[in-house]
């Protein structure tokens, strides 16, 4: 499987969280969660669209760790290439 | 004390439009809105009135909830009234919540397995979702619940307010009820039961009829303690004047053929409203034309109501709109009260051979000018639900 790139992997979250219902202006990758509009659910749906998108699985103890747009991306970024 | 139950605020969701003017004037007219054997609310756009996120977060029976409760609480200004948060209750009737929530998470799950269902099924498909979603939305910190009683939970939802209100757990109270259940299992369910129509045809009292029509949408009111609502100025639409609910203790789905329960249910609501039948000047009927009920219904009339159910005028909105279940009650409610303060008995649709044993005057295809007695008009309004189930509200306009 060829590569995906972070440029890619981002656009694909920004996408869903624009999907989720976030203005597209107000997410960015630095963007913490918890200063956007979404909550717990939103990540669990996150979670599953980086599952079926990637194959990689988020758990919830990955999850905890997760505070920003750019650390979703790093995560999916470092499993795809271990 | 008891404390009287004014409504300050109407809103409505239904097959004939968003908002509860469009129900009055276009059933009044003799409008329908059942199209292809469905009462469907298409004119609804959720993003029209919530957030993408709220719509995406909601199933369609909050979403309907969150549209007629916006309207009725507008109207009545309780966003700014000043009330204690504390002292707001909401009670949201449905008689299955967000069964299309279920249905489409189900499929997910048989198809795509547990770790594809999503996080946001439950607070979809709950049933109380509707009035929890409206706590958060308008801040209402009082009590808060749902009511489940199939076909008569947004009256039960109406009756259990207006309580709340009398006794002073609440100095107002968001009430209604809201429905979307027009899903492929719910169609197919209530059809092979033998309850809805083959012929996509609501006639409620007619001969030939044979089943009701489904619809969707909701219904909602505000209740407010009337020294309250007469002290900051609101707008006094009318009065929640009774309330009466019985069980009929007879079968989960057939009504009981004498009518007792809801005939004792007519009486209470009276008693409760301190009335006689001869105060009466309007009856918004359950009516959902399937054999049993219209036939049941009438019998209940009069026994309860006695020489005078002949002369009310009797009509049942389910003709124009179909039978949105547990947001039936609740749309009626609004529809009954619009009717008194109009002077109006709006018309029975697709009557037009009455069924011999059936011989009250249901207002058939044409709306009527009610007579009134020299008091402010009242009516009453009758739900029955799935379960034996009986529910009235009493209703009185502003005079």
């Amino acid at each position: 499987m060829a590569t995906i790139t972070k440029d890619q992997i981002t656009e694909k979250v920004i996408a869903s969280l624009v999907e989720f219902g976030e203005e597209p202006e107000n997410v960015k990758p630095e963007s913490r969660f918890e200063d956007l509009d979404i909550d717990s659910l939103d990540l669990v749906e996150l979670a599953q669209v980086i599952e079926d998108t990637y194959g990689i699985e988020i758990t919830d103890q990955d999850m905890d760790k997760i505070v920003t747009v750019q650390d979703v991306v790093d995560f999916v970024s470092t499993r795809q290439d271990s | 004390m008891s404390r009287r139950v004014a409504i300050t605020g109407i809103g409505a969701v239904t097959p004939l439009g968003v908002g509860a003017d469009a129900l009055h004037d276009r059933w009044t007219a003799g409008e329908s809105g059942i199209e292809d054997g469905m009462g469907r609310a298409d004119e609804f756009e959720p993003t029209d009135h919530l957030t993408r996120r709220q719509a995406r977060r909601m199933d369609r029976f909050t979403q309907f909830a969150m549209v007629a409760a916006a309207e009725a609480i507008a109207q009545s200004g309780l966003d700014e009234s000043g009330h204690e948060r504390a002292e707001l209750g909401c009670v949201i009737g449905t008689g299955v919540g967000g069964l299309g929530t279920i249905e489409v998470e189900h499929k997910v799950l048989l198809e795509k397995g547990q770790g594809s269902v999503s996080p946001l099924c439950v607070p979809q498909m709950m049933a109380n979702a509707a009035a929890g979603a409206l706590a958060i939305e308008h801040d209402l910190r009082g009590q808060c619940f749902g009511t489940v009683s199939a076909c008569a939970a947004g009256a039960h939802a109406i009756g259990a307010a207006a309580r709340m209100v009398e006794h002073g757990d609440a100095v107002a109270c968001v009430a209604g009820g809201s429905e979307a259940a027009i899903t492929g299992l719910a169609v197919a369910a209530f059809g092979e039961m033998g309850a809805t129509s083959p012929t996509g045809i609501s006639r409620p009292f007619d001969k030939r009829r044979d089943g009701f029509v489904m619809g969707e949408g909701a219904g909602v009111l505000i209740l407010e303690d009337a020294d309250a609502a007469e002290s900051r100025g609101a707008p006094i639409l009318g009065y929640l004047a009774g309330y009466g609910a019985t069980a009929d203790a007879h079968h989960l789905t057939a009504p009981d053929p004498s009518g007792d329960g809801a005939a004792r249910a007519i009486g209470k609501a009276l008693g409760d409203a301190e009335l006689e039948p001869d105060d009466l000047v309007y009856v918004n009927a359950h009516g959902t034309s399937t054999p049993l009920n219209d036939r049941s219904e009438t019998e209940a009339l009069k026994t309860a109501l006695g020489e005078d159910a002949m002369r009310l005028p009797t009509s049942s909105l389910k003709s124009s709109i179909g039978h949105l279940l547990g947001a039936a009650g609740a749309v009626e409610a609004v529809a009954t009260l619009q009717a008194l303060r109009a002077h109006v008995a709006p018309p029975t649709l697709n009557l037009e051979q009455q069924d011999e044993e059936l011989d009250l005057d249901y207002v058939a295809l044409e709306a009527k000018e009610l007579s009134l007695n020299g008091h402010a008009p009242v009516a009453i309004s009758n739900s029955f639900g799935f379960g034996g189930h009986n529910v009235v509200l009493c209703i009185e306009a502003a005079s």
